[in-house]
């Protein structure tokens, strides 16, 4: 009776670690087997590299999101990279214990405020201060990237942290004794030593941004075409699917589900560069 | 930043062993920056930084509160939602059945993966090697591709409509991957006299899993239970199209009348009408409220953990 027990929680167990499997595969497989027959139909070429999307008139070309998908999170990472690991210098060689004590909750809760809730922020505050300086409507490629890098921010100066703690002190203190002051030795002897971490940081940020949604659409102005300037309105591939999916049918459906596609497969290149990343430092 | 020496000695009496190597005196200090222009330069970069994100998140704030708190007003926490009180409170229930929903199935579906990966499968299997990489994968995929799914899976294919039990389901996917790692990590931290303990006195696993191993590490568990709280509260792109945009709390788990907007939905369907701002403001004060108590939480569980460590 209890090996028969013991059996029968040993595959309870089993069946549970399985559902993550069941996840990946049934994702994959409803998005692929109805996107890539899709992007078929409508063709490879003209689904990736057209430039007019004009479903109405059954013109499907998602060149334009996936430029505007990657300039934003370009701009996320100029913005939010520098600043968040600095920041993450800050926190872990010059923050006195005190003030730790209300900093490091501070990032979490940065971590924690809903992307909606930036969205939010971003309409209310930067759109306004964008118009005022560039004029147009202040919704652009330069305000959703900016929104972005305030986003990924916790998401880099946790990281950098964390690996910014696990070099070795003595790293920071060899340097201070052959002369060095404060700054260089955190900067030339300690920072380096980090840069796997650092480099893992970035990647965490890259996937945070171009997998955003909400904030985004709220902010980037939506417009289908390559964006001129860097205060365009401009659409990411994110955007397309939660402006369009509540009432799409028949091919115009297929094509944004086979965009899902696409930045599933941007997201997965992103992992595996995550991955290697951690298999080297291991 | 003025009394640099002061935060050195503040710091040494936190006895953090570096800060005892570099205790230089404030005019030690100036000397030095006027030797390494670089070293100021540097180190007034992360100081503005430092503001830049601190400032950033003080602003936002206030910024949220000043605007909310006004219009936090009774007609917002009416139990009908109108399209004239456009009332919250229907979806800040939403929310937390939505979130006691989504933990009763995820949570011990999460949990349990983990004990297999941790007490029950054999080093370096195959099995073990594909699990990882999926959970990988699951936490790396972007909500709006959660929703999509949902969005075809349940309302299309099983016809559920927008219901509330799409929601849960496609944000279970989404948290599961959290559970089970910070549970795998708190399975690790038992140590394994515990389980040799156990064993010794003639237990068998089950019984040492769920009577030894699982209790020891239910903080653990608990911070990664928090954290799933967090995401399904601040979720959105993955709920508007699988439990949509319904304002009232739902009469059934799938079918008509069973669509359910959360706090976040919500709030996204006002700021997006334009035509109450005002109201989103307000939820957007209860949002914060809801993540400042989540992080609280959190805070005290690690601390817990901590203090048990030392």
């Amino acid at each position: 009776m209890q090996k028969v027990k013991e059996k029968l929680m040993r595959t309870v167990f089993l069946i549970c670690a399985c559902v993550s499997i069941l996840a990946v595969v049934l994702i994959c497989v409803y998005l692929f087997a109805t996107g890539v027959p899709a992007m078929k139909e409508i063709g490879f070429t003209d689904f990736l590299f057209g430039q007019k999307w004009k479903p109405s008139s059954g013109y499907f070309g998602i060149f334009p999101m996936i430029i505007g998908s990657i300039l934003v999170t370009g701009i996320a990472v100029v913005v939010g990279v520098p600043a968040g690991i600095l920041c993450a210098v800050f926190m872990a060689h010059y923050c006195p214990a005190w003030l730790y004590r209300f900093v490091k909750p501070a990032v979490n809760l940065l971590a924690g405020i809903p992307s909606i809730v930036y969205g939010f922020f971003g309409l209310m505050v930067i759109v306004p201060f964008m118009k005022n300086l560039f004029g147009g409507s202040g919704k652009s490629l330069l305000t959703a990237g900016i929104l972005l890098g305030i986003m990924i921010l916790p998401t880099v100066i946790k990281t950098t942290e964390a690996s910014l703690n696990a070099v070795p002190k003595s790293y920071y203190e060899g340097s201070l004794a052959l002369g060095a002051t404060h700054e260089r030795s955190v900067f030339f002897a300690s920072l380096p030593a980090a840069k796997s971490g650092i480099l893992a940081a970035i990647i965490l940020g890259v996937g945070r941004a171009i997998g955003e949604t909400m904030a985004v659409v709220m902010v980037a102005g939506n417009q289908t075409i390559l964006p001129e300037s860097i205060t365009s309105g401009i659409r990411t591939m994110t955007s397309n699917i939660v402006m369009e999916m509540g009432y799409a049918t028949g091919l115009h459906q297929e094509a944004l589900i086979a965009t899902a596609v696409v930045l599933f497969v941007f997201i997965l290149i992103i992992n595996l560069c995550f991955s290697a990343l951690k298999r080297r430092k291991d | 930043m003025t009394d640099t020496a002061d935060n050195s000695v503040m710091k040494a009496e936190n006895s953090a062993p570096e800060n005892y190597i570099n205790r230089v005196s404030f005019t030690a200090r100036l000397k030095q920056y006027a030797r390494s222009p670089l070293s100021l330069i540097l180190m007034i970069l992360v100081m503005l930084s430092a503001l830049f994100a601190v400032g950033m998140l003080v602003f936002i704030i206030i910024y949220i509160l000043v605007n909310g708190i006004p219009h936090l007003s009774a007609e917002q926490f009416s139990w009908e939602y109108t399209t004239e009180n456009v009332s919250m409170l229907p979806a800040i229930i939403n929310t937390l059945l939505m979130t006691a929903m989504t933990l009763l199935l995820a949570v011990p579906v999460g949990i349990f993966a983990a004990v297999y990966l941790v007490e029950y499968a054999k080093r370096g299997s195959k099995l073990v090697k594909v699990i990882r990489v999926a959970t990988e994968t699951l936490s790396g995929i972007p909500s709006i591709v959660f929703g999509l799914f949902g969005f075809l899976m349940f309302n299309i294919q099983l016809k559920w409509q927008y219901s509330i039990l799409a929601g849960v389901i496609t944000l279970s996917m989404m948290i599961l991957p959290l559970i089970i790692r910070t549970t795998e990590e708190a399975l690790l931290a038992v140590p394994d006299s515990y389980r040799e303990g156990s064993f010794g006195l003639g237990a068998g696993k089950m019984r040492t899993v769920f009577r030894v191993i699982l209790p020891t590490a239910v903080p653990g568990i608990m911070s990664g239970v928090i954290l799933a709280i967090g995401r399904i509260v601040g979720e959105s792109a993955a709920l508007i199209f699988t439990s949509g945009t319904g304002h009232n709390i739902p009469k059934a788990l799938i079918g008509s009348g069973s669509s359910a907007s959360t706090l976040t939905v919500h709030m996204y369907i006002l700021s997006n009408e334009g035509l109450h701002t005002n109201e989103a403001f307000a939820s957007a004060v209860v949002l914060l409220g809801l993540t400042f108590i989540i992080n609280l939480i959190s805070d005290m569980v690690e601390r817990h953990i901590a203090k048990k460590k030392g």
